[in-house]
C-alpha cells in the first residue's frame, strides 16, 4: 500500500507541474503579445544568455564532434566505410548532438541563473513590489527571458554544428590522416538542408522549454536562501530530463 | 470614487477574511474598514500575520474566502487587468524594502513613473530627485541597492511606493530598525505625506511612539482579527488586557504568556 501511495502521490505532482507550467506558458504567450513590449530587457536578455553560454557550447560541441570523428573512424575502418566519417559526423551534429548538448549546456549555465534570479526576488519580495507596482510580473520577467532563449539557443545550434564539424574535421585529417578535401566533400555530400533546420527547430524548442522550466522554478520558490537553491537544482535536473525525453518526440514528428 | 469621509465608500474594507498557509491558519474572519483618508496604524506582535494582512489589501494573497474591496471594487471579482489598474492607486513599502537590485537607486524609484506615466525623463528625474530628498537620501541615484544599510533601502523603498503620489499608501514596518533620527525623520515625511496628499495609510508598526505620531485610528491584530480599533487616545487608556500589555510592553498581562493572569 505504501508503494501505491507513493506512486500515486508521485503521479499527482506530475500532473501538479505539468498544470503549472501550463498555466505559466499560457501566461507566458499572454504577456508577450500584449503591451507594453521591452524590447531593451529582450536586448539585455539575449546578451546575457548569449554570454553565458557560448564559451561551454563551444568547448563542448567542439569536442564531440573531435571524438565522434576518432569513434567512428575505429569502428567504420573495420567494414572499410573510413570514408564516411566525416557524413556521419556532421549529421549527427546537425540533427541531435548539436541542438541536445547546447540546450543542456545552456539549462545547465542560463535555465539555473534565471531560477536563481527569480527566486533570489521572491524571497526578498521583489517579486511582491512588481506586483504592487502594478506590473505583471510573468510578463516583466518571463517573456523577455524565454523569447531570448528561443532566439539564443537556435544561434548557439548553428555554432556548436560548425564547432562539432571542425573539430572532427581537425582529428580526421590531422590525427588520423584522412585527406582534406575529401574528407570535406564528404561532409556535405549527404546533407540536405532539412538536417539543418530540423536541429534549429529543435533547438527553439528546447530554448522555449529550458527558460520557461528555469523561470518557473525560480517564480515558485519558497523558504529563504535554501529555497533558491533547491530551484536552481529542480531547474537544471527538469529542464534537462525534459529537453532528453521531448527531444525523442521531436525527431518523431520532424523525423 | 471621490473622497466621501466617513459616510462614503471606504478606501479600503475587508469582510470575514480568512487565509491559512499549509493548514496553518493566520487570519480568520478578520473585518477591516479603513475609510478615505484615514491613518490607521495596525500593531501586533510578530508572526502575527500583520505583513499577510497588509498583502490582502493591494491583492498580492488571495484570501481562501472573504472579499477585499478596494473603493468598493471586489479585488477578486474583476480581471487581472482591472486589479492592475487598481494597484495604481496604491503605494507599498516592504519591510526589507524589497529594492530591485538589477537596478540602481534611481532607476528602482523611477520604475512606476516609466511604467505607468507619460512624464518626460526631466521630469522623471526631478520626481525621483524629490522623492529622495523627502526621505533624506538626496544625491543617491546611482547608487545600487547593495551598496545601501538595511535602513537606507528601506527608505528607497519608501520613496518608490510615494513617487506616484498615490492615493492609498501601505506601509510594512517603515521604522524597524531604524536609528532614532532617521525614525524621526521617516515620521515627519508620514506626517508631510499626509497633509499634501491627504492619503488613506495603513501602517503597520511595533514602535508606539511612531504608531501615536501618525494614526488617526489604532488597531490590533490578534489571532487572525482585529481584536480592538481605536482613535489613538481611546487605545492608550483602553483597559483591554492585550492593548495593555502591548502598550506598556508587559508580557505578564499577555494572555499567551501567563493564561491564568487575565484578571483585570
Ligand atoms: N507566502 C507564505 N507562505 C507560507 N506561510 C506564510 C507566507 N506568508 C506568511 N506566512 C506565515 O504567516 C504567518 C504570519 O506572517 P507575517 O504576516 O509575515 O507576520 P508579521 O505579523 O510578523 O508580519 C507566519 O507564521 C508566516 O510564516
Ligand atoms: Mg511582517
Amino acid at each position: 500500500m505504501p508503494f501505491l501511495e507513493a506512486v500515486g502521490r508521485f503521479v499527482l505532482a506530475l500532473l501538479e507541474g505539468f498544470g503549472r507550467f501550463c498555466e505559466l506558458l499560457y501566461r507566458t504567450l499572454l504577456g508577450a503579445l500584449r503591451p507594453p513590449y521591452d524590447f531593451r530587457a529582450l536586448l539585455d536578455q539575449v546578451v546575457r544568455v548569449g554570454v553565458d553560454s557560448v564559451p561551454v557550447v563551444f568547448l563542448t560541441t567542439l569536442f564531440t564532434g573531435a571524438v565522434m570523428a576518432l569513434q567512428t573512424f575505429n569502428g567504420f575502418a573495420r567494414f572499410h566505410a573510413e570514408a564516411y566519417v566525416g557524413s556521419v559526423v556532421a549529421l549527427s551534429m546537425l540533427r541531435e548532438l548539436s541542438p541536445v548538448l547546447s540546450g543542456l549546456m545552456v539549462t545547465g549555465r542560463a535555465g539555473s541563473a534565471m531560477a536563481a534570479e527569480l527566486g533570489t526576488m521572491r524571497v526578498t519580495e521583489q517579486i511582491d513590489a512588481l506586483v504592487s507596482l502594478a506590473t505583471d510580473p510573468v510578463q516583466y520577467l518571463f517573456v523577455p527571458r524565454v523569447l531570448a532563449a528561443i532566439i539564443v539557443v537556435p544561434m548557439l545550434v548553428v555554432l556548436g554544428n560548425a564547432m562539432g564539424i571542425g573539430g572532427g574535421y581537425l582529428v580526421a585529417v590531422k590525427i588520423l590522416g584522412a585527406n582534406p578535401v575529401i574528407y570535406v566533400e564528404n561532409t556535405f555530400q549527404f546533407l540536405r538542408m532539412n538536417d539543418l533546420w530540423s536541429g534549429v527547430i529543435k533547438a527553439a524548442f528546447f530554448g522555449g522549454l529550458l527558460s520557461l522550466i528555469g523561470c518557473q522554478r525560480g517564480f515558485d520558490t519558497k523558504g529563504g536562501a535554501e529555497g533558491v537553491g533547491r530551484s536552481t537544482t529542480s531547474a537544471v535536473v527538469t529542464g534537462s530530463l525534459a529537453i532528453l525525453v521531448s527531444d525523442f518526440f521531436l525527431t518523431k514528428v520532424l523525423f | 470614487m471621490g473622497g466621501g469621509g466617513a459616510t462614503g465608500v471606504p478606501a479600503v474594507r475587508l469582510t470575514d477574511v480568512s487565509k491559512a498557509f499549509g493548514g496553518k491558519s493566520v487570519l480568520s474572519g478578520l473585518d477591516l474598514v479603513v475609510p478615505v483618508g484615514t491613518s490607521l496604524v495596525v500593531l501586533g506582535k510578530s508572526g502575527m500575520g500583520k505583513s499577510v494582512l497588509l498583502k490582502h489589501v493591494i491583492g498580492l494573497l488571495r484570501p481562501d474566502s472573504g472579499r477585499v474591496e478596494v473603493g468598493g471594487v471586489d479585488l477578486w471579482a474583476v480581471s487581472a487587468r482591472e486589479r492592475d489598474r487598481i494597484r495604481r492607486r496604491f503605494g507599498m513599502s516592504f519591510q526589507e524594502g524589497a529594492l530591485f537590485d538589477s537596478m540602481t537607486v534611481g532607476e528602482n524609484i523611477s520604475f512606476p513613473l516609466r511604467r505607468h506615466t507619460r512624464m518626460s525623463p526631466a521630469e522623471v528625474r526631478d520626481r525621483v530627485a524629490e522623492c529622495l530628498e523627502l526621505v533624506r537620501l538626496p544625491g543617491t541615484e546611482a547608487k545600487r541597492p547593495s551598496d545601501l544599510s538595511g535602513g537606507m533601502r528601506r527608505r528607497v523603498g519608501f520613496a518608490r511606493a510615494i513617487a506616484l503620489k498615490p492615493e492609498i499608501l501601505l506601509f510594512d514596518e517603515p521604522t524597524t530598525g531604524l536609528d532614532p533620527i532617521n525614525t524621526d525623520a521617516l515620521v515627519r515625511v508620514i506626517q508631510h505625506l499626509r497633509e499634501s496628499l491627504r492619503p488613506t495609510a495603513i501602517t503597520i508598526t511595533h514602535d508606539l511612539k511612531v504608531a501615536f505620531s501618525i494614526a488617526d485610528r489604532v488597531a490590533l491584530l490578534e489571532s487572525g482579527r482585529i481584536r480592538i480599533e481605536r482613535s489613538p487616545a481611546e487605545f492608550e487608556s483602553s483597559d483591554d488586557t492585550s492593548v495593555r500589555s502591548f502598550v506598556r510592553g508587559d508580557s505578564s498581562l499577555d494572555e499567551e504568556a501567563v493564561p491564568l493572569e487575565v484578571s483585570r
